[in-house]
């Protein structure tokens, strides 16, 4: 069968299993939109390059299938750069398809020409450009083979597009011939017994669940493990909704804005498993200072992730899929009640300096509205959230108990993310109620996507935690530099009547009183909704580690007594 | 500590530029590089040289074991190796020095391979220590111009390729 290169990149993403595709069109990619309507696929046309990146991200976080993304030469390559990178961090399998000049105007830096390849060098899992239509079918094969196996990643094809017109022989090859590809080998049964005997040993043993066991889809045999065992588990951000939230033994995100009683483990822990964790600074603090107490295991499907950071006794490189399963029967069952009864101390400490446990308290706070989206939602749905406090206050008020029930940039930290990354996850959950939280500043740098929203007809629910300030970086200032507000009061639109322009209904929200009706009228309200939550101003994410402090020393918010 | 490195990459293009491109961007001190054809067709060997401790040598192996288009590295610092380095070096010679300078080439068992109107062109292959001494005691003439092309290595014996036996 003879087809044009825009005709295979098509026939083969049929053949990966892709249905949404999301994009912007061009002059370099313009066969394969002119091909695309003779095959079954949906393409999402978004506002902004960017944009697309994200949701075909979010499409593949919510889904762990390949998320796919398009766009043309020049300009529309460039604008995938941080998405791309965005997904890069945090291990998503994103396939990108570029157009790219012609063969005969590379490198003469021709109408809308961009090394994409180059550029994506260092932000890819690996990259291809194809001169040549007869390669196209075996780069397509490989790009997807590459991007969902081992630790995932995104792959970017730059086809030129001479190479988009011409005619070849369409094979779609069964198997990838990669002879330098690594796929993890099965670890040694000697590996896994030696975790269990330093499990077995600990009095004091902590899980760190990372995003690798929902890479890797181990929740279960996680659960199972820390069941068995009675291991209290911390997770770092990506690794929220690896075991449910609710789970007595799940202590909630570690880290720099940890809750006080998960770092408080961290540095008193005999033992720390880390499981797909790369050990971020974020959550370490300085190495050096990190869980002294602990002998540390750290199981990564990264052979390189092993010993980047953190030093660790045993370092085991595999799949958790494998080694999760393997080693719980291998674990005793244990109830360290000590170490759990001093865990639970710092909780109650934790709780009692919790702002949500002071009743006098009127103001319009954002813990307070992260809190009533859990309750009114029961936490039975998806959260895709944004970057700064917003962020942080999501992860500590809501509950996740549903897997894969955050979706968040992590790794890069990307303000913009949610909303279009919102747009891929409820492309790829349909029968998912999905919830975008994000901050006045990062919403205000994907915007544009709401049009999108409409387009598509996405029911999505939209808080927006407005604060009039780059809000993380202003308590930044507040604590570190001298108060000075530099460059972060931030005048934004009335994001209601923004969204109401653009067809979605919207409420501003300016009272305490106000929250739980506005979010029941959103529930209420069929498609799209908006809610502008115009929170307390300058406040501040606790507890806080200063940067550059270890992770017991938290900038605690003081006890209600305390407060003159 | 220096450390040496064998790679094996496909010989595509562009992947040159990856694993230098890694090299710049995990801040890895590297001290020379070569690169050209090994014995398979489309396969290249480079050899590295690197500079760090244990660890940044372990990061090193393992995010070059990484790139898809490398299919094997080995860190053959601890293992016996024929290590050589070829030069060529252009010396000042006026009447009076140039026999002198062609009694240290022939002592370094090296070669005269061009004879200019003020100057000689010399060829030194080996050790890169013997290589460093030869530079030395040429220094003093004056030296014109310099091409070295940097560690190349392969394992002693056997009958695999390098490291083969002892793989990491
Ligand atoms: C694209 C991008 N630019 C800049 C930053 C640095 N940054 C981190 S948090 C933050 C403030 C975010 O403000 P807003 O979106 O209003 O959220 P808030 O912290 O107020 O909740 C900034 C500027 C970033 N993370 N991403
Ligand atoms: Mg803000």
């Amino acid at each position: 069968m003879k087809l044009s290169g825009a005709q295979i990149v098509w026939e083969s993403l049929v053949r990966e299993g892709v249905k949404t595709v999301f994009g912007i069109s061009g002059g370099a990619v313009i066969h394969l939109y002119h091909a695309l309507p003779d095959y079954p696929i949906h393409h999402v046309l978004m506002r902004h390059e960017q944009g697309a990146a994200h949701a075909a991200d979010g499409y593949a976080r919510a889904t762990g299938q390949v998320g796919v993304c398009m766009a043309t030469s020049g300009p529309g390559a460039t604008n995938l750069v941080t998405g791309l990178a965005t997904a890069y961090m945090d291990s998503s399998p994103v396939v990108a398809i570029t157009g790219q000049v012609a063969t005969p105007f590379i490198g003469t830096d021709a109408f809308q020409e961009v090394d994409i390849t180059g550029i994506t060098l260092p932000i890819t899992k690996h990259n291809y450009l194809v001169t040549d239509v007869r390669e196209l079918a075996t780069v397509i094969k490989e790009a997807f083979y590459i991007a969902r196996t081992g630790r995932p990643g995104p792959v970017l094809i730059d086809i030129a597009k001479d190479v988009q017109a011409a005619q070849t022989e369409y094979v779609y090859p069964d198997e990838v011939n990669l002879p330098g590809y690594r796929l993890p080998r099965p670890v040694p049964v000697e590996q896994i017994r030696q975790i269990a005997e330093m499990i077995n040993a600990a009095t004091k043993p902590l899980i760190i669940a990372g995003h690798g066991v929902i890479l890797a889809g181990a929740e279960d045999a996680l659960l199972e493990l820390v069941e068995k065992a009675r291991i209290p588990v911390v997770t770092t951000l990506l690794g929220i909704s690896s075991i449910p939230e609710t789970h007595p033994l799940c202590l909630g995100m570690g880290g720099m804005h940890g809750e006080a009683h998960t770092n408080m483990a961290l540095s008193n822990a005999d033992l720390i498993v880390s499981l797909g964790c790369r050990f971020d600074d974020r959550l370490t603090g300085p190495v050096s200072h990190f869980a002294r107490q602990a002998r540390i295991v750290h199981v990564d499907v990264d052979a390189a992730e092993l010993g980047k950071n953190v030093r660790p006794d045993l370092a085991v490189a595999g799949d958790l899929r494998e080694v999760l399963p393997a080693l719980v029967p291998l674990v005793e069952p244990a109830d360290h009640a000590e170490w759990l009864e001093c865990i639970q101390e710092w909780r109650l400490d934790s709780a009692r300096r919790d702002i949500l446990n002071r009743e006098t308290d009127n103001r319009l706070l954002p813990q307070y509205v992260v809190r009533q989206i859990w309750q009114a939602t029961e936490g039975e749905v998806i959260v895709v959230s944004d970057v700064g406090q917003n962020q942080m206050w999501e992860a500590q008020y809501f509950f996740h108990h549903r897997r894969r029930g955050l979706i968040s940039s992590g790794g890069l930290g990307t303000m913009g993310f949610a909303l279009p990354a919102a747009i891929g996850v409820q492309m790829a959950r349909p029968d998912q109620q999905v919830w975008v939280t994000a901050g006045d500043g990062g919403f205000q740098m994907n915007i544009q996507e709401l049009a999108t929203v409409v387009q598509e007809k996405l029911p999505l629910k939209i808080a927006i935690l407005n604060n009039g300030y780059l809000g993380m970086v202003r308590q930044w200032q507040q604590l570190f530099f001298e108060g000075r507000y530099s460059g972060t009061p931030l005048l934004g639109p009335n994001f209601a009547k923004v969204a109401e322009a653009y067809g979605i209904p919207g409420l501003r929200v300016c009272e305490k009183a106000e929250v739980v009706p506005a979010i029941q009228q959103a529930l209420a309200t069929p498609g799209p909704f908006l809610i502008d939550f115009l929170i307390e101003q300058e406040e501040n994410v606790y507890p806080m580690v200063a940067p550059g402090s270890p992770i017991c020393n938290m900038i605690r918010r003081p006890l209600e007594t305390e407060e003159v | 500590m220096k450390h040496t490195l064998v790679a094996l990459m496909e010989d595509k293009p562009g992947v040159l530029n990856r694993v230098s491109g890694l090299f710049r961007r995990r801040n890895y001190n590297i001290e020379s590089l070569s690169v050209g054809h090994s014995e398979t067709p489309g396969i290249s060997r480079m050899t590295i040289v690197v500079n760090g401790d244990e660890r940044v040598v372990d990061q090193v192996v393992k995010q070059l074991e990484k790139l898809v288009n490398v299919t094997q590295v080995w860190n053959v610092t601890n293992m016996p190796t024929v290590v050589r380095e070829l030069a060529l070096i252009k010396v000042k010679a006026a009447h009076g020095t140039r026999s002198e300078i062609v009694e240290l080439v022939n002592i370094f068992r090296a070669r005269v391979v061009d004879v200019g109107a003020t100057s000689l062109t010399i060829e030194i292959t080996g050790p890169e220590d013997r290589v460093n001494s030869l530079i030395d005691l040429l220094r003093p003439f004056g030296i014109e111009e310099m091409a070295r092309t940097g560690r190349v290595a392969m394992v002693r014996g056997g009958n695999g390729k390098s490291g083969e036996a002892t793989s990491r």
